[in-house]
Parts: structure tokens; C-alpha cells; sequence
């Protein structure tokens, strides 16, 4: 599997650490409701087809990218920087 | 349907095995059971050999989408351990070796249920404290243990190397004697065929998509061969939980799904007489009866669907393979595969009712539910008979992420990839 990082380009995947779903939204650290805090803790969708995940590159630049790939096929059909560097797509 | 016997072998032999009986019937489905099973892997057959014989519930169907064994009951490595340290594991995996011990008579049908022994090797002085802390569990529930030194492991395992030149020399182990293996076709196999003797329609070819409810109750499952209805519906599909649950309404539940590969060599004369795993990486490894040597490691590591797995895994493993065993190196693998995992988010199963009301969930399994097949089985057809759990699983819940109760035997934290 190789993933395009918008830094370095096309890198083995195994240059990367896997983080996870990248749906899953943190609550407010006020927040005391346990149904959100559940949810962003354990709850998953795990679907079996187009996924958006998170991956660091680790050996590389170390930035957080979000992936999205097919769980099934393993295609790879977007990455994206993510966190406060996280840029307008101009295209 | 004929015992198995060497009389039953004998008279075969002599009319050239023309005419062994069918294993299990071929039956068409009916419109209406008392329970259905959907997923007729190990588990699911389990429950509907127990649902027959310990509660005498035996107008029940197994639904497989596939052929029966084609899932992971078909593809995992055999290990059987019950070496937990968490007291609600450690009961429930000694549940299952016990239920091992007696299954091939059980069943009238050899598991070659192998108790070689399961070895893990320890590579500092703080794993052998964590190892004696295990074993020290474990005698303490019943369960047999032995803490090794060394000089034992190299007399025990001659192929291993115990020498200092490596980069993570072995300093002891923990092992379990009646750890082992057993044929896992077998298992599926002579399920089906205890099942199928009490009457329960095992059902091949037959994918559920769809469930038919009335409000929030499930009253039946559509399926690829009709509808079919039953006031009890149990879910067994290992690594498509999230995609089965979500044709009945259930978005999203504390598992991930991801592929574990497995490995298997060219056939050698006797090598490793027991189960052996690296304790600096993650490999386990045995030797095969018709001597192929069976590994594997971690998961790819990433959500999959996909039943084979990539590179990076295939090199990981490998090498930790010949480190062990440097006489392995010029070993040619014969194949490899990948089976989905349902990996929940504490690394433990569930098995409960719900979560909507006429259905029952048995998932979560990770990558250790093949030596759980027995007890799941007895303990999910408890669950569906009784409309509660067993003493067994009665920590297995759905609600236990919610509740902080979470039996996170790794202590990884909600991380199911690390489980
Ligand atoms: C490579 C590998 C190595 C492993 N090694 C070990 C090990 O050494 N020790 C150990 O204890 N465990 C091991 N495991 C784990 C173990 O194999 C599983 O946890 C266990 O087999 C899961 O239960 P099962 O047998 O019921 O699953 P499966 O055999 O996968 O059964 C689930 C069934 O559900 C069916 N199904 C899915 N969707 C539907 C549908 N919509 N309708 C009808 N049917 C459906 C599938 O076709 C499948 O047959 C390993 C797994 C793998 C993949
Ligand atoms: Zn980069």
C-alpha cells in the first residue's frame, strides 16, 4: 500500500502509524454527557467500503494526514493534511 | 446417522469408502424456527449443537452465507490456551479447555486436540516478573502454569536459540502444558455433524440481508434463499458484526474489523514439539502434523475487509521466525492468508443478549476466539435458552465500555488495532 503524503509524496505505508476512524469527533473536555463521550471513545461505524482514516508519518515528516481508502480494495482515493497545517485545497 | 469407530473404518476400507453416510444433511430452509443462527462458523455451530444438547431446543437453524469453514474457523493457527489473568477471562478460556479435553468423544469425531504445550518466551527480567505474575493468576483459578527458566527452554525446544548474539536474548518463559492445538476443519466439521444429529437444519449458501422487524423486536432475517422468522435470532459472524448489525439498525458498536494473516511452510521432519511464541515481537508458531510449520503475528494494523494481507507483516514475521529458529532461514513458505477479525475495543468477547429486543450478540472475538469455540458455543446457547447470561459470561456485555468495565487484558486502552 503506498500513501501520498502531501510533503514527501508517495511513501510506503509502513512508514506510517495507523491512528483510526477520522469521523470520530473529541467533545468539548467540559462536556460531562457520557452518550458523546462513548461514542468518541468505543463507538465505531466500521464500514466495510470507503473509510476515513488517520495515519501519522512517522518516519517521515510526522505530520497527521487523513486518509481515505477503501477497506475491501484498499484503493486510495484522497490524503490530506490535518491539524492546524491543514491547507485549502486550491485545485 | 453411523458412529465413527475402527469398526466403522474397517467395514469402509472394505467397500472401497463408497458408501460413508453425508456428514450433515443438505436441508432446504424452513419458513419458521425457534432460534436462528446466523454465521455458521465454529461458534455459531457450537451454539447449535449446545442448544440441543443442554437445552433440548433443537428446531434451529444455522444460516452461512458461504460454505461452512470458509470463515476464520477455516484459517486461524489453532492455539488453545486458557493463560488470562483477568478472572472473568481466565474462568471462561479454562471453561473451554475443559470442554476441549472431552470434545472428541463429546462429538464422536477426532479434533486431534494436541495438549503439546504453549510456551511464551520472556526476553527481560520485567517480563519474567509480569510472567510470574500471570502464572501465579492462573494457579490461583486452577489453571496449570510453569515458569521456566532458560536451561529448560533450550532442553525443551532444541531448535531455538538461546544463545546471548541476539538482539533480544531469551532470559525464561511461561508455559502452559495443557495449551495445544486441534484441527480447526475438524471442529467445524464435527459440530456440524453433532448439530445436524438433533435435528437442527445447518443451512450453507444462505447470506442474511436484511432482518424483518416489528418496532424494535426482530421477529425474522431476510435471506438469499427467503424470509425466515423465529422469536430468537443469534448473531455469530465474527468479522462482519458491524456489517450485520447495521442491516438490523445497530450503526455503530465498540469493534473494528482488521486482517491477521497466518503462514505456512514446506513440511519438515519433527521440529517444535509445542506451541512457542516471541515475547520481544509477535510470532507464534507450530508445527503442523503433516509438518508444515503454522505462524503468525500482529494484525496489518489498519481497518480491512480484505481477506489477505500486505508486505510489511509477511517481512515482520518472518524475521522474528528466524531469529527464534535461525535453521528456519532458508525455509520456502508453501502459502499464506488473511481472515477478518472482529476486534472489539477492550481486546474481550461479548456475548449477550440484545442489543434489540429477539436478538443476541457472540462477537468481539479478536484474533483468540478459535480456542473459545466450545465455550462460546455453551455459553451463547445458554444466553439465547435462558434469556440471561451464564455465570461465564456474564462480564461479556455490550454495556461494559459505557459502564467502565471494560476487561482490558493488555491494558491498551480502547486501541483495537493493539489489542
Ligand atoms: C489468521 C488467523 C489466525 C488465528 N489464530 C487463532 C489462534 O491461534 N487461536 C485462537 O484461539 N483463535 C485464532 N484466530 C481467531 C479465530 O479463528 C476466530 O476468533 C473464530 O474462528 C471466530 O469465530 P467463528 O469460528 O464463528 O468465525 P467464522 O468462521 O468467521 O464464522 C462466521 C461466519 O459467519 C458467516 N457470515 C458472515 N456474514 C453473514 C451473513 N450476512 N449471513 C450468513 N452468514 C454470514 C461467515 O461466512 C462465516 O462463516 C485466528 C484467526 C485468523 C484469521
Ligand atoms: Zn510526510
Amino acid at each position: 500500500m503506498i500513501i501520498k503524503c502531501p510533503h514527501c509524496g508517495p511513501r510506503e505505508a509502513s512508514e506510517y502509524t495507523y491512528i483510526g476512524d477520522a469521523t470520530t469527533k473529541r467533545p468539548d473536555h467540559n462536556d460531562t454527557d457520557m452518550d458523546k463521550w462513548n461514542d468518541y471513545v468505543f463507538l465505531r461505524e466500521n464500514p466495510r467500503g470507503a473509510h476515513a482514516e488517520h495515519w501519522q508519518h512517522t518516519s517521515g515528516c510526522r505530520s497527521f494526514v487523513k486518509v481515505l481508502r477503501d477497506t475491501v480494495t484498499h484503493e486510495i482515493s484522497g490524503v490530506s493534511l490535518e491539524g492546524p497545517w491543514q491547507v485549502e485545497d486550491k485545485s | 446417522m453411523s458412529r465413527y469407530s475402527a469398526f466403522s473404518l474397517i467395514k469402509n476400507a472394505l467397500s472401497g469408502h463408497e458408501n460413508w453416510q453425508r456428514t450433515w444433511r443438505a436441508p432446504e430452509p424452513k419458513p419458521h424456527y425457534d432460534v436462528i443462527i446466523v454465521g455458521g462458523g465454529g461458534h455459531g455451530l457450537a451454539t447449535a449443537y449446545y442448544l440441543a444438547k443442554e437445552h433440548g431446543i433443537r428446531n434451529v437453524a444455522v444460516l452461512e452465507k458461504g460454505g461452512l469453514g470458509s470463515g476464520n474457523i477455516g484459517r486461524n493457527t489453532t492455539i488453545i490456551r486458557s493463560n488470562y489473568m483477568l478472572p472473568a477471562n481466565t474462568r471462561f478460556y479454562e471453561h473451554s479447555m475443559k470442554l476441549w479435553e472431552g470434545l472428541s468423544n463429546d462429538l464422536n469425531y477426532n479434533m486431534m486436540f494436541s495438549q503439546r504445550g504453549v510456551v511464551n518466551l520472556a526476553h527481560t527480567p520485567g517480563q519474567m516478573d509480569a510472567f510470574a505474575r500471570r502464572g501465579n493468576a492462573m494457579l490461583l483459578e486452577g489453571v496449570d502454569a510453569e515458569l521456566l527458566d532458560v536451561e529448560e527452554i533450550s532442553r525443551r525446544i532444541p531448535g531455538l536459540y538461546t544463545g546471548q548474539n541476539t538482539r533480544f536474548p531469551i532470559v525464561g518463559g511461561l508455559c502452559q502444558p495443557r495449551g495445544g492445538t486441534a484441527r480447526h476443519d475438524a471442529v467445524a466439521w464435527g459440530y456440524a455433524r453433532g448439530a445436524d444429529k438433533y435435528g437442527v437444519d445447518i443451512i450453507e449458501h444462505c447470506e442474511v440481508t436484511g432482518f424483518i422487524k416489528a418496532g424494535d423486536r426482530v421477529t425474522g432475517v431476510k435471506t438469499t434463499r427467503g424470509d425466515i422468522s423465529a422469536p430468537k435470532i443469534g448473531i455469530s459472524v465474527a468479522g462482519n458484526t458491524s456489517t450485520v448489525m447495521k442491516r438490523a439498525g445497530i450503526d455503530k458498536l465498540p469493534i473494528e474489523s482488521h486482517v491477521l494473516q497466518a503462514f505456512v511452510s514446506e513440511p519438515l521432519k519433527p521440529l517444535i514439539n509445542t506451541v512457542v511464541t516471541f515475547g520481544a515481537g509477535h510470532l507464534y508458531i507450530s508445527q503442523s502434523d503433516k509438518g508444515g510449520l503454522v505462524f503468525g503475528g500482529d494484525l496489518d494494523g489498519y481497518n480491512s475487509y480484505a481477506q489477505r494481507g500486505n508486505l510489511p507483516i509477511f517481512e515482520h514475521v518472518a524475521a522474528a521466525a528466524v531469529t527464534m529458529f535461525p535453521n528456519l532461514a532458508r525455509l520456502k513458505l508453501l502459502r499464506n492468508w488473511g481472515g477478518i477479525m472482529d476486534m472489539s475495543m477492550d481486546g474481550s468477547p461479548i456475548i449477550c443478549t440484545g442489543p434489540l429486543p429477539g436478538m443476541y450478540l457472540n462477537a468481539g472475538w479478536c484474533y483468540g476466539g478459535f480456542k473459545a469455540t466450545p465455550a462460546a458455543g455453551w455459553c451463547f446457547a445458554h444466553t439465547i435458552a435462558k434469556d440471561e447470561p451464564h455465570a461465564l459470561n456474564a462480564d461479556f456485555t455490550l454495556e461494559r465500555f459505557y459502564n467502565g468495565r471494560q476487561l482490558d487484558e493488555r491494558g491498551a486502552g480502547p486501541y483495537p488495532a493493539h489489542q
